[in-house]
């Protein structure tokens, strides 16, 4: 059976669960024991990537040069990633650090439609050493076509692999399975594989990615990840054990490293609240969830209803601008029908 | 009348031309493409106006003396051609990021083009948030910690060239607006969003302060008298909502709806670049009567 490449997102989809509030310690204590349990990947940085830390999707703890030379230092046969988003962060100002410190694999991520602005980022990558993986992200958005096409596109510029993450948790297993396989069939490069939880059904949707051919999962520790969260590490690990796939990971290592996780940068295990179902089913990018949290609070409104007006929009990620003006028109909204009832 | 030449065929360059048609005080001479079968190319022939595709040698070599050429190819190509319209002493307002020219945002230093003869239109979002971040910076000053800008367009209305070279667009924006504001520390963010019907451009400009003991609603006062400056130029601009303070941040959103003169609509984000381009093409002919 094919190898597995588990692809660990913890310290980087996991610092959107604490507003990119991780710190070097916990960056530190996180990968020793990763490495330890032998986890092939890990990816490090602010939720949103490289240079992302701003006012729109919240200001990081530490610098990216912070998170991945404390990093760096610790890993040794476990792999440094970074996630980067063109549009967030420039090759100048934040690529070229993170080349320089040393990280080994780089993913080039982009709205699912819009592969054709990394072209840049990728060739940058490749000529300076590391390798580098495509990311389609919100890809439930778009059919199995239009992925395979912006596919191709980063097939075209090099990519070893690129996978397809379900942002907003919106995937049923159907889904998955017909997307994976087709771009499975139809690329010459590996194929990845990146849940929410939303809807429950992260593991189930990852082991149906398996099947279906994609050979590199993400996954986080407790499933530490933005909104309801990604798919359960060790978990995932387990059920992979009991379906004999090779994956080289210990799972009473990573149980090890959940409960150091615990115990110490996991404020909350993600759960599948209210507006965590909401945001899976109208297909709102995960990592909003706690913007939208604060914004509700100040305009004092629902929050599922910021979530259905997001939805409505077709808002992507990055565009968390868009909460505060869904929070105005939903308070001007609630208004207009509160006069009328008078 | 100015006399100007449109060089470059593509979607900037005809929504341009389609601008200076409207114009009391511009006249177009000459267009210049690569192709003559090209879509700009017929569209301006059609309108009966002379074309080329000779390139920069089609304006030096034209008889009908063009004060003012507006350059929308690329980067690469505007750096060559500012070496030869320097020589021949013909004015340029360039519409690409090769930066060479002297910056100009019409609410500010429109004067500054009756001096400069390469005149640099910065980005679309330099033009739709410089505006309005030169305001807030007159009123707020010191309070100012921090500026961010975060552009959504639709992902139609950015071309190749964009795409390839988005760093490009995201650099000389925050180094122009470091530039107008006096505000070393900013970030800007360029989203494209492929979402059908396409959405119109949307600014969304913060500034993050010392403490949020501001008058809030003299601020605003100020930022509509800006805001109605642009639409003499860009009917379609407008502030989203009024300015919001959340926490220690100010939130500012602006919309961008198009004239839908060549280019549709949605794509807000063209049409400020072009229509400050004309604003300043008319100025500098107001300056010549």
């Amino acid at each position: 059976m094919k190898k597995i490449i588990i692809h660990d997102t913890t310290l980087r989809d996991g610092n959107h669960a604490i507003s990119h509030q991780l710190s070097a310690n916990s960056i530190e204590k996180y990968c020793k024991i990763a490495e330890k349990a032998g986890i092939p990947v890990i990816e490090v940085g602010h939720g949103n990537g490289l240079g992302a830390s701003s006012l729109q999707v919240g200001f990081s703890k530490c610098t990216d040069k912070k998170m991945l030379t404390i990093a760096r230092k610790v890993l040794n046969k476990t792999k440094l990633a970074v996630h980067v988003m063109p549009g967030f962060a420039t090759i100048k100002d934040d690529l070229t650090k993170a080349i320089d410190i040393g990280v080994d694999i780089v993913r080039v991520g982009t709205h699912c439609t819009e592969a054709n602005i990394s072209k840049n980022f990728i060739e940058f990558s490749k000529k300076n050493g590391p390798k580098v993986y495509g990311a389609l992200m919100m890809s439930h958005m778009v059919d199995k076509k239009e992925l395979l096409k912006q596919a191709k596109i980063f097939q075209e510029y090099g990519a070893s692999g690129v996978s397809i993450f379900d942002s907003a948790g919106n995937y049923i297993t159907e889904d998955v399975k017909s997307r994976v396989s087709y771009l499975v069939k139809n690329l010459s490069i590996d194929v990845g594989f990146h849940a929410h939880n939303n809807l429950g059904l992260a593991i189930a949707n990852s082991i149906t990615a398996i099947e279906s051919g994609a050979t590199i999962i993400d996954s986080s520790i407790k499933g530490f990840g933005a909104g309801a969260g990604n798919a359960q590490l060790e978990v995932l690990v387990a059920v992979l054990q009991r379906m004999k796939y090779q994956t080289g990971i210990d799972l009473y290592s990573v149980l090890d490293a959940s409960e150091l996780a615990m115990n110490n940068f996991i404020e909350q295990s993600p759960s599948i609240n209210s507006s965590a179902v909401i945001s899976g089913l109208t297909g709102v990018f995960s990592g909003f969830n706690k913007h939208i949290e604060k914004v509700a609070k100040v305009y004092d409104v629902d929050s599922r209803k910021i979530y259905a007006y997001l939805g409505k929009e077709k808002v992507i990620g990055g565009q968390e601008d868009k909460i505060v003006e869904a929070a105005n028109w939903v308070k001007n909204n609630e208004k207009s029908t509160k006069t009328k009832t008078k | 009348m100015l006399n100007v030449a449109i060089l470059g065929s593509g979607n900037i360059g005809i929504d341009l031309l389609c601008k200076v048609i409207k114009s009391k005080t511009l006249s177009c001479k000459l267009v210049v493409g690569r192709n003559l079968k090209s879509n700009g190319l017929v569209f301006a022939r059609k309108k009966g106006f002379n074309v080329s595709s000779k390139g920069i040698d089609a304006i030096i070599e034209s008889k009908e003396n063009i004060d003012l050429v507006f350059d929308a190819t690329s980067a690469k190509d505007h750096i060559a051609h500012w070496a030869i319209l320097k020589k021949n002493n013909i004015s340029v307002i360039d519409m690409t990021p090769s930066k060479i020219g002297c910056p100009i945002v019409p609410t500010i230093n429109l004067d500054d083009a009756l001096v400069n003869k390469n005149i640099n239109m910065i980005s679309c979002g330099g033009q739709s948030s410089i505006p309005l971040i030169y305001t807030v910076r007159k009123i707020l000053g010191n309070h100012i910690q921090y500026i961010e800008l975060v552009s959504s367009i639709a992902s139609i209305s950015a071309g190749p060239a964009t795409r390839i070279n988005i760093d490009e667009y995201v650099t000389n924006t925050a180094s122009a607006i470091k530039e107008f504001s006096g505000n070393k520390v900013n970030k800007v963010i360029l989203i494209l969003n492929p979402a059908e019907p396409p959405i119109n451009m949307q600014t969304t400009l913060s500034f993050l302060l010392k403490d949020n003991n501001i008058n809030l609603d003299s601020l605003t006062r100020n930022l509509h008298i800006t805001v109605d400056r642009i639409k003499e130029y860009l009917p379609g601009y407008d502030l989203a909502f009024e300015p919001k303070i959340i926490e220690k941040r100010l939130v500012i959103m602006i919309k961008i709806v198009g004239n839908g003169d060549y280019l549709p609509k949605f794509s807000g984000n063209l049409d400020i670049i072009n229509a400050s381009a004309i604003k300043v093409a008319e100025h500098i002919a107001s300056s010549k009567i």
